[in-house]
């Protein structure tokens, strides 16, 4: 947009949201599909928070709101701090079970 | 804008593609890898749109460290490669559909919210005021000020995540290994450090100073 | 005063009960013994007070005391009526009630439930005296079906013996039989007349004289049909043929039961409502026909079978089916004054029959057959001397008490000159001489004779004690004096039927009871020569030629084989009717209650739900994957929704 040349673009907000849509659903996907590791849940989740970024600067650009970016930042924040503590918890899992086999999680059955 | 347009179905196109290899290869790094591939591409992508403090933060954060992070801990556990399950057809049918369903809902929230309507909210943080300042300065300037509060917060929460990761993995020192304890040696005085005993002939010292 | 004296002879049997069976478990046998016989004893003696002022003052008493059913039209109350035929039952009633009572603290001294016994003999008294002093057919019923609980109990009282509890169920079940008739008689009757009590009813018979009805296309008479129905009723209750194989089934329960309710009282009950309806019932020829036929071959038959029985309580039993049948052979042929005056009577000596022989178990310690007794008189001579009055008085041998009300009534069926009365009359005839046969039969075989007690328990007999002894006393002196008191005191059989005081109606005139005194000496003379041939054909059968039943039987065994199993008939139910309901009834309990009300109801509803929960507790199963592909499933339906409504 703030490009040196003065043609307007045909990308619009909606290619950006569509893109974001795409990643989500990719994102989501992979937390359903995976079975061989939980690394990869972890990972569809960061997929799932880029998805997120792309939306909000796409919408803090092309609505001319600053807020989008500087929430961006937090997001970015929280995603860190939570991908932290997730791989902590499957650092301590795996010490406990010996293997992170996503089939093999199954304490919880009632 | 010609390459506006290219550059931008190139840097979507390289994070779709990214995406998808990191839900699908069995090679825990590659996915790894290919998730820093799609960091990078959507970084290129917020360069395009003229965000490039985040664009930057992304590498430096993302990339620099969350996903130095996931090799990290992919390479300490080993994973082996995981062998070949067949493929459950049924199951895939069931996720084919729900990705499907998402995807159509999801362009239909964007098409009816955004593509008919006008925006008419006024903006709370106008960009246009900023428009002689870079990104970066705008963002300090309205980050540090009205946006102090959320700021320190997430400090805490990564505090919190910190505290939280090291209590989790910390183990307490197994007892068999020797250690020395430098306050305690230095604090025993003659009657806590000796005992003197007196051994008849033939005896051991062990029986005796095992009681 | 006399008002609230029929009250009390109502009213304290009914305490009696109450108070003893409520506290069953906290009196003492003691208490429950004394209370109870005093307190029959005290009903007894104002029932003698209550007899003088209706009969020889000659006063009807009608008390209303409480309402009972208030529908519009339909109104009844709990009321007690009072006149001659009432007032001689409640005599009968409470004096043999009474007198069995104090028996009872003798035989039933060693039995862990006494005060339970004394209050079911005292219920079963006071449902038997609301019976009898009913004013209306629903508060008979009401007495009529209690005095059947209260066999069903006391027949039943040693419950621990299957055979006594299948005889009581058998009870209970045969009188409810015609008990059903007997509700459909009422129903009817209720139906024609809009009203069922007594006064109304008797007074507005006769305008139903010629009444006929159609079923189905056939034409009744309609009060024959309404009276056959009662009838059926008593032959359920005073177990007539078809409807008696309860009664010597009845003899499982202790003997001053038989004595008090398969002698006395319960099973004259049917007599007494027939007398009661007499009004009913002269204008109900066909009905009285069917009656005298029935009671006819009930009195044969039962004294057929009761020549061959060996236990000794069942031939007092078949002994008593045939006199009813004697009883209802009269009420047949319109002399329902002979019927009650044999009630009467009857009551008297079976009683004593019934509780001497209680007295000869009690000797043997238990043992009924008489095939294992014998010579027993020089031991228990106080007994023996009790059984012969009470035979005496059975055969009908002058003066004792029999003799006028038996003779009486087998007069009566030849006076009455119809077809079916010559019936009567021959088969009343033949049955006094197996009558005759079969008491002197079981004195021989129990007292005289060489004794086949077994040693161990011939160290033990002994005489009763003087609880035992007494009511034996009194009864013998009712079966040697109540008739000639009745006949020559009382004027029962008398034709005016002055003593009756309007409580029964004979509609021919000259009635019956006139006709008797015209008959020759000879027709009145054969009763007697038959009793007493029958009593020398047992003297010859069993003492002066012992050999002599042993060849009868084995020449003429069919016949021995068919009264010994008294005509199959047990068998011919069983087969027809009780097997068919009892496949029914298992089939109804089993597969229609289990499987369908049960597999639909509660048992079904409670295993599908443990079902379901099964299933539903499959979804746990704890995997990651499984929940997360979940939670996804759900939130994408969830955004299919919103999408949905608001875009």
């Amino acid at each position: 947009m703030q490009f040196l040349t003065n043609d307007v673009s045909s990308i619009s907000l909606i290619h950006f949201l569509f893109l974001g849509a795409i990643v989500f659903t990719i994102g989501v996907c992979g937390i359903v599909i995976n079975r061989k590791n939980i690394i990869v849940i972890l990972l569809s989740i960061e997929l799932i928070l880029l998805a997120v970024n792309i939306n909000m600067v796409a919408f803090s650009v092309y609505l001319g709101d600053l807020v989008g970016q500087i929430f961006s930042i937090f997001i970015l924040t929280v995603a860190a701090a939570e991908a932290a503590i997730g791989l902590a918890i499957l650092v301590v899992y795996f010490r406990n079970r010996g293997s992170i086999e996503v089939e093999h999680i199954n304490n919880m059955h009632g | 804008m010609i390459l506006y347009d290219l550059l931008f179905y190139i840097f979507a196109t390289l994070i779709v593609i990214a995406s998808l290899g990191v839900v699908s290869l069995r090679n825990s790094v590659y996915s790894v890898l290919f998730l820093i591939f799609a960091f990078l591409n959507a970084a290129g992508l917020f360069v395009l749109l003229g965000a490039e403090f985040l664009a930057m933060t992304l590498i430096i954060v993302y990339v620099g460290a969350v996903a130095v992070l996931f090799l990290f801990v992919v390479m300490m556990l080993n994973i082996n490669l995981t062998e070949i399950k067949e493929i459950v057809i049924k199951r895939y049918i069931v996720l084919l559909m729900i990705g499907v369903m998402l995807l159509v809902d999801l362009g239909a929230v964007i098409y009816s919210s955004v593509v008919t309507k006008t925006v008419t909210a006024l903006p709370s943080v106008a960009i246009e005021e900023f428009i002689n300042f870079t990104n970066s300065e705008s963002i300090g300037m309205v980050l540090y000020t009205r946006f102090s509060l959320p700021f320190e917060i997430s400090g805490l929460i990564l505090l919190v995540a910190m505290i939280g990761a090291i209590t989790l993995t910390y183990r307490v020192t197994d007892n068999f290994h020797k250690k020395q304890n430098i306050s305690k040696q230095l604090l025993r005085t003659k009657e806590t450090g000796m005992k003197v005993i007196s051994v008849k002939v033939g005896e051991g010292v062990d029986a005796i100073s095992n009681k | 005063m006399v008002k609230p004296m029929i009250v009390y002879i109502l009213l304290l049997p009914l305490i009696a009960a109450v108070f003893t069976g409520l506290l069953c478990k906290k009196v003492s046998n003691y208490f429950a013994q004394i209370f109870n016989s005093s307190l029959l004893a005290i009903s007894a003696l104002l029932s003698l007070f209550v007899f003088h002022d209706i009969v020889i003052v000659g006063k009807v008493l009608q008390i209303d005391l409480f309402n009972w059913i208030d529908l519009g039209n339909f109104t009844i109350k709990w009321s007690i009526y009072a006149d001659s035929l009432t007032a001689i039952m409640l005599v009968v009633v409470t004096i043999i009630s009474s007198i069995v009572h104090v028996y009872s603290i003798g035989y039933m001294h060693d039995d862990p439930n006494v005060p339970k016994f004394m209050a079911y003999l005292s219920l079963f008294t006071f449902f038997m005296l609301m019976l009898i002093t009913s004013n209306n057919l629903v508060q008979l019923f009401f007495g009529w079906e209690g005095v059947g609980l209260c066999s069903y109990l006391l027949i039943g009282f040693w419950y621990q013996k299957q055979s006594a509890c299948d005889a009581a169920v058998k009870a209970f079940v045969v009188n409810r039989v015609g008990d059903i008739f007997f509700a459909i008689g009422i129903l009817s009757i209720f139906f024609m007349f809009d009203s069922v009590a007594f006064d109304y009813i008797f007074k507005n018979a006769a305008i139903y004289k010629d009444h006929y009805m159609s079923i189905m296309g056939m034409r009744f008479h309609t009060l024959d049909f309404v009276c056959i129905l009662l009838f059926i009723g008593c032959m359920g209750k005073s177990a007539q043929i078809g409807l008696h194989t309860w009664l010597p089934d009845a003899m499982e329960g202790p003997t001053p039961v038989s004595a008090l309710i398969h002698a006395a009282t319960m099973v004259t009950a049917g007599v007494f409502l027939v007398a009661r309806c007499s009004p009913l019932f002269e204008y109900a020829p066909f009905a009285l026909n069917m009656i005298t036929v029935i009671g006819a071959i009930t009195c044969v038959f039962a004294a057929t079978i009761a020549m061959v029985q060996n236990d000794i309580k069942k031939i007092i039993a078949y002994s008593t089916c045939s006199q009813l049948g004697y009883m209802f052979f009269a009420c047949g042929v319109s002399a329902y004054p002979a019927a009650i005056f044999h009630l009467f009577t009857h009551a008297f000596f079976k009683a004593l029959l019934f509780l001497g022989a209680g007295s000869v178990i009690h000797a043997l310690s238990g043992e009924q057959d008489i095939n294992k007794m014998g010579g027993l008189w020089k031991k228990i001579p106080f007994t023996y001397a009790m059984m012969w009055i009470g035979s005496l008085a059975l055969c009908g041998i002058w003066p004792f008490a029999g003799y006028y009300s038996k003779d009486a009534i087998i007069e009566a069926a030849y006076a009455s000159g119809s077809e079916v009365g010559e019936y009567a009359f021959s088969m009343g005839v033949f049955a006094a001489c197996c009558t005759a046969f079969y008491s002197i039969r079981l004195l021989i075989l129990v007292f005289h004779g060489t004794s086949k007690v077994s040693a161990k328990l011939s160290k033990h007999i002994h005489e009763p004690s003087l609880t035992m002894i007494i009511p034996l006393a009194l009864l013998s002196l009712g079966a040697v004096f109540s008739g000639i008191i009745g006949d020559n005191l009382f004027h029962i059989l008398s034709p005016s039927l002055e003593f009756w005081h309007n409580s029964i109606t004979i509609l021919a005139q000259p009635n019956i009871l006139e006709k008797i005194h015209h008959l020759t000496l000879s027709v009145k003379i054969t009763p007697l020569i038959f009793g007493i041939s029958g009593m020398i054909l047992a003297y010859v059968f069993y003492i002066t030629n012992p050999k002599l039943p042993k060849l009868i039987t084995t020449r003429l065994q069919w016949l021995y084989v068919i009264l010994y199993n008294k005509y199959y008939i047990d068998e011919l139910y069983d087969v027809l009717i009780v097997h068919n309901l009892k496949r029914c009834a298992n089939y109804l309990a089993n597969i229609t209650e289990v499987k369908v009300i049960d597999g639909l109801g509660p048992n079904g509803f409670a295993s599908v739900v443990s079902k379901m929960s099964g299933y539903f507790s499959k979804i746990q199963n704890g995997y990651l994957y499984n929940y997360a592909l979940v939670m996804v499933l759900g939130f994408v339906i969830f955004l299919t929704w919103y999408v949905l409504i608001f875009a």
